[in-house]
């Protein structure tokens, strides 16, 4: 029932329907679906490919190149749930990387077009800090456009957020003009282990997802966002500023689209300009797969994780087993059509009842 | 009855363009009482429930409450004298519970998160106190409930606030019977522990059953505010259909001002 608030189900002073057998309890749950279906995934390739698979290592390298997208994921399901959309986060993710090597040039750390010139062991905490406040001001700027333009412009955010992408990416082109810039400034960040054994992106990811998961679930802001996804005239009569809540759900989005640039040029160690490009449809589909629905007002930050793992597990599963690992693409593009069909049979069977 | 009244409006004109939809209405509404606003289609008594709960400002007149002049500028102003609106389409998400619902807007909080148990144990209070036990489970999503019970929860959602005055717009229009019994008790029991009601309706059935006064609105012009036991079903489709009922409403006269009024295409004064 309510895959949008996890922790208040066990609050309840009663079932809502104690007659329905356990299993069909948990189907109703699209989360529930979700993670059962990644983890017959993972059981699967577990049983193909027993020794590579299930190695620790693998998966650590799998929660690392999740990372990213993870963190970007959280931010695209605070928009989705308002029924927004958010197609420019290829251009937050440049724009942070392309701005995180300008504010370190901008400190003096030497070096050409093509180069801020710190080495790792040059590298200083403050040069990190510099390099994180110039991707999410990128973040910021892109999120406040979408959120302007969305909520007080009403431009529909599918054309509003294209809008950014294209300019943002371009924006990108013209500071770089056209070539990246590479840097081992960040490297303490994108390749140390604070935990050991633990890349430090795996970290970083998590306290993003429970963050989120905080302002989602737990806080006024994530109640009003469902609000506003549910029925935004009702949520407007109950006082709600909607038009200052939806531009701060898009700098969120935003936001978390430039921290992920910076964590791309940490872990890269290069902008890449030419890069990210699908990132924004990843994660839609992530968002989706974790069964968020994209007429606003019912999502959860748990299954947005699910959702990024289930593509990541079934590419890193194609290779491991040899199966050509374009197949992943396919295997997505049909789980997430399965996933959405769900979503659509259960609103019509609510409906109904 | 001499009690005194909570909420006055004298002279409300509101035009929207060259449309004059309210024209000097005087509106009193008292504690413990049931006042059902009635009138017909575009009579204005969708704008006068506007312009009392600070959505649309007014152009001339003025609003006591408690005896007091009081100026609503918003929603927020009418929301912190006590006024409260249930809308006829209810406004309620349907992807929340009913707990999140009635204290969406006005969470509670402990520290940073939202004080869950509290707001459920309030929920459940209020609806308690309205005698509502219709609902299995405060933590269903609204959209599972019946029209009925949506119904409550909305007017539950306006009585949690220590409201004073709950304006209900057409809380029956989409009910069945049985549910319409539900609600208009509940109306009578806001009324009986002292709130002031106002109610409109298109229902005469509804208007009788319930309600201690009526207002009775024509063409923007308030035409009777009398007790409903002083008139009849038909006395007040009259008032609603022609402005008067015997000695009741216009004057004749009148009449034809408030036709003109309407329709701003004729000089004033013109005679057909």
């Amino acid at each position: 029932m309510t895959q949008t608030k996890p922790t208040a189900d066990t609050e309840s002073q009663e079932p809502v329907t104690p007659s329905v057998p356990f299993v069909r309890a948990l189907l109703r749950n699209p989360t529930m679906v979700t993670f059962a279906v990644l983890l017959a995934i993972i059981a699967a390739f577990s049983i193909l490919a027993p020794d590579t698979f299930t190695q620790r290592s693998n998966f650590t390298q799998l929660a690392q190149n999740v990372a990213i997208l993870t963190v970007v994921s959280v931010g695209t399901t605070f928009v989705i749930i308002t029924a927004g959309v958010d197609l420019s986060i290829p251009s937050g993710i440049v724009l942070g990387e392309v701005f995180a090597v300008h504010a370190l040039k901008l400190i003096g750390t030497g070096g050409d077009t093509t180069a801020a010139d710190v080495t790792a062991d040059q590298t200083k905490a403050w040069y990190i800090l510099v390099a994180l406040a110039g991707a999410l001001l990128a973040g910021l700027i892109i999120g406040t456009i979408n959120g302007l333009v969305v909520a007080y412009l009403k431009v529909p955010p599918l054309l509003a957020t294209l809008g950014t992408l294209g300019a943002g990416l371009g924006a990108a082109l013209i500071l770089q003009n056209g070539v990246n810039t590479a840097t081992y400034a960040l490297d303490p960040l994108g390749h140390g282990s604070w935990i050991a054994a633990v890349p430090n992106l795996i970290p970083i990811a998590l306290v993003v997802v429970v963050a989120g998961f905080i302002l989602l679930h737990m806080a006024v802001f994530g109640r009003h966002t469902f609000a506003i996804g549910s029925n935004p005239e009702a949520a407007r009569r109950a006082g709600i500023n909607v038009e200052r809540h939806l531009l701060k759900v898009y700098i969120i989005g935003g936001v978390s689209a430039g921290f992920a640039g910076f964590l791309s040029v940490a872990y890269f160690s290069t902008t890449s300009i030419g890069g990210h490009s699908t990132d924004n449809l990843q994660a839609i589909t992530a968002v989706a797969l974790g069964g968020t629905s994209l007429f606003g007002g019912v999502g959860s930050i748990i299954g947005t994780l699910i959702g990024v793992w289930i593509p990541a597990v079934l590419k890193n599963g194609f290779v491991i087993t040899g199966v050509q690992p374009y197949w992943q693409d396919v295997a997505v593009g049909l789980v997430l059509i399965v996933a959405v069909w769900f979503d659509q049979l259960r609103r019509r069977t609510r409906n109904r009842g | 009855m001499s009690v005194t009244p909570l909420l006055e409006a004298r002279g409300i004109d509101k035009r929207f363009g060259p449309v004059q939809v309210l024209k000097d209405v005087d509106l009193t509404v008292t504690p413990g009482e049931v006042t059902a606003l009635v009138g017909d289609n575009g009579a204005g008594k969708s704008t006068l429930v506007k312009c009392i709960s600070g959505i649309y400002p007014i152009d001339a007149g003025e609003f006591l409450f408690d005896g007091q002049p009081v100026t609503i500028h918003g929603p927020r102003d009418a929301a912190g004298l006590g006024i409260e609106v249930v809308y006829q389409d209810l406004a309620l998400c349907d992807n929340l519970d009913i707990v999140q619902n009635m204290f969406l807007g006005r969470e509670r909080r402990s520290g940073l998160v939202l004080d869950e148990p509290t707001m459920e144990q309030m929920a459940a209070e209020t609806l308690a106190g309205l005698s509502v036990r219709t609902v299995k489970s405060l933590r269903q999503h609204v959209s599972s409930l019946s029209g009925g019970q949506r119904q409550t929860v909305a007017i539950a959602k306006a009585v949690l606030w220590n409201s004073k005055v709950v304006i209900l717009d057409e809380p029956t229009a989409a009910l069945g019977v049985a549910q319409t019994a539900q609600v208009l008790e509940l109306v009578r029991r806001l009324a009986d522990r002292g709130l002031a009601v106002v109610l409109i309706s298109h229902n005469m059935n509804d208007v009788f059953a319930v309600s201690d006064r009526i207002a009775a609105l024509y063409l923007g012009q308030m035409v009777a505010q009398v007790k409903t036991t002083d008139v009849t079903h038909a006395q007040v489709v009259e008032l609603i259909t022609a402005g008067r009922s015997g000695d009741l409403g216009l004057a004749a006269e009148k009449i034809d001002n408030g036709v003109e009024y309407a329709d701003t295409l004729t000089t004033p004064g013109a005679e057909q």
